[in-house]
């Protein structure tokens, strides 16, 4: 899931204040489990920004509502009217939503609610971990399933760098050093012998600095071709 | 000779070499360096100019180099793979070539988060052990990691660094092998206080014979004050400084003498260590001690090859 946190009531306040109507969209799968810019969260953030309008003396309306995902048209039927009757759309969807929405919602500015954060799961109730970076080429299978370049500071691929002590990363105490996870992962596992090969500098091109990516699959963009029966049927 | 370089001549010739850091200043003076190139220059086989280490902004190493090579002095320039990507690494390489530099010494790099920028973004482009590799395929091949060739000679002496103190402990042994492989002709460690710890490690790499594949030089870091020992104990990650050395320096009446007589005894030690082949001393603003220790260690007068 793509986890998100929410951005501070000022910080939001200096975006919008000078918008009379505000439309505060929520977005209910990932940001909405790690509790940052679902349906309940939207409307927590309509009051509040109410509240903040009047105490200041300004005259808005806040309105809120919420749609299933903001990274896929379908979703965004019910709402456009609603979309299209403001000044602007505070989402609180990850960027890729604010992204989304920019393209739908013309000359209404889309700003984003919320900070997105990173790709993760749920550790446990309230805590949301870091565990890939979406970078394309994955190597997983090479390291016990514990991703280097998510997880380690530094992104290295023949770990551990001198910085690691008690299993800990040099940059904080709380912060697990992941090439310690995958020599002792791969201990386990019996495998540690494919770590003493070097790892040859990763293509970084399939990541984020080969510029924008887009996955296109022709199988379902392709035009269908012309039925046989049909084109046959026609020349006669 | 793959260099020529003195610290090159002076472990092949089997000789116990000394190294020490120059620190570059956080500003625009040659004189800085030249200074402390002077303090060092009659103690040591080769000079290690740190680069922008604990990612503080300083005078680049290459620049730091070049002022001492101007001085005569064969200066090892440590390369940090936080802040530049193959592009600029590779560059740099051909700029430190042409310009007389023979000793590199590879690093990762201390996260920038420890800096005085810790909202940069860091490169990580390559890692250390890839870097090893490609200052090897450099020289040897005389091509660049993308394949195609480079013109002239790349005279290079491939320096690494590893630090047996941290962890995972077994997996360091391994980790100096995949250094070795990729090429590195010498390593310096990380500081060592704790020796048993450190001769244990060296009896693993005995055991595996990367000392007869690699030169290795044990770092010394001499502690100036009982603060300073304590920092390096509680602070620093990866350095192991036993409680030991923290009580003789808390009761001793001249500390700094203290630090000087627990580094001797360690550099005494490590002497006797099999497959060690040399000393690094890494005076942090202490540099003028350096030439004291090498006399009092018995480690002068250095080599002239």
């Amino acid at each position: 899931m793509i986890v998100g946190t929410q951005k501070p009531l000022e910080e939001i306040w200096d975006m919008i204040k000078g918008f009379r109507k505000v439309l505060v969209l929520g977005c209910n799968t990932c940001v909405a489990i790690c509790h940052a810019g679902g349906g309940k969260e939207a409307e927590i953030l309509a009051s509040l920004l109410r509240m903040k309008a009047s105490l200041s003396g300004v005259e808005t309306t806040v309105r809120h509502a919420a749609i299933e995902r903001q990274c896929e048209s379908e979703f965004f039927e019910p709402v456009m009217d609603e979309v299209r009757a403001s000044d602007v759309v505070l989402s609180l969807a990850c960027g890729v939503g604010v992204n989304f929405l920019a393209d739908k919602a013309g000359d209404i500015p889309a700003f984003p609610g919320i900070d997105t954060a990173f790709f993760g799961a749920v550790e446990k109730a309230g805590i949301f971990k870091e565990l890939c970076a979406g970078c394309g080429g994955c190597i997983l299978h090479l390291t016990g399933g514990i991703c280097p370049v998510a997880r380690c500071s530094k992104s290295i691929m023949n770990g551990p760098c001198g910085g690691t002590s008690d299993g800990k990363c040099e940059i904080s105490r709380d912060v697990d050093c992941a090439w310690y996870l995958i020599v002792e992962r791969m201990k386990k596992l019996g495998t540690l012998e494919k770590l003493f090969e070097i790892q040859p500098p990763k293509d970084w091109s399939t990541g984020l600095y080969g510029g924008p990516r887009k996955v296109v699959l022709e199988h379902i963009t392709a035009p269908e071709p012309p039925e046989k029966g049909k084109e046959s049927q026609g020349g006669m | 000779m793959k260099s020529g370089s003195n610290l090159e001549k002076v472990l092949e010739g089997g000789h116990f070499a000394v190294t020490a850091e120059v620190g570059p200043p956080k500003g625009t003076s040659a004189s800085v360096v030249q200074k402390k190139g002077d303090i060092l220059k009659s103690c040591c086989d080769a000079l290690n100019v740190t680069d922008n280490q604990t990612a503080i902004v300083r005078m680049s190493s290459l620049s730091g180099c070049v002022i001492l090579k101007g001085m005569g002095l064969d200066p090892v320039m440590q390369m940090v793979v936080r802040d530049r990507n193959r592009i600029a690494i590779q560059s740099d390489i051909l700029g430190a070539v042409a310009l007389g530099i023979r000793n590199v010494l590879c690093l990762s790099g201390d996260h920038q988060k420890f800096g005085n920028h810790p909202t940069a973004k860091n490169v990580y482009d390559i890692d250390s052990i890839q870097l090893v590799k490609t200052l090897k395929t450099m020289r040897d091949e005389k091509k660049f990691l993308c394949g195609e060739n480079i013109s002239g000679e790349v005279p290079l002496f491939i320096g690494a660094v590893e630090n047996p103190f941290a962890d995972p402990f077994e997996f360091r042994v391994i980790r100096l092998g995949k250094k070795v492989q990729a090429g590195a002709d010498f390593i310096q460690t990380q500081a060592v206080y704790d020796v048993d710890k450190f001769a244990g490690w060296m009896k693993m790499v005995r055991d595996r014979g990367l000392d007869k594949q690699v030169h290795i030089l044990a770092g010394v870091i001499p502690i100036k004050s009982v603060g300073m020992a304590r920092y390096m104990r509680d602070n620093v990650s990866g350095v192991s400084v036993p409680d030991e050395i923290v009580t003789r320096l808390e009761d001793a009446k001249d500390v700094k003498e203290e630090g000087v007589k627990i580094t001797l005894e360690i550099i005494d030690r490590l002497k006797d260590i099999d497959g060690i082949h040399g000393v690094h001393v890494m005076a942090v603003a202490w540099e003028d001690i350096v030439p004291v220790i090498a006399e009092r260690a018995g480690l002068l007068p250095r080599p002239i090859l």
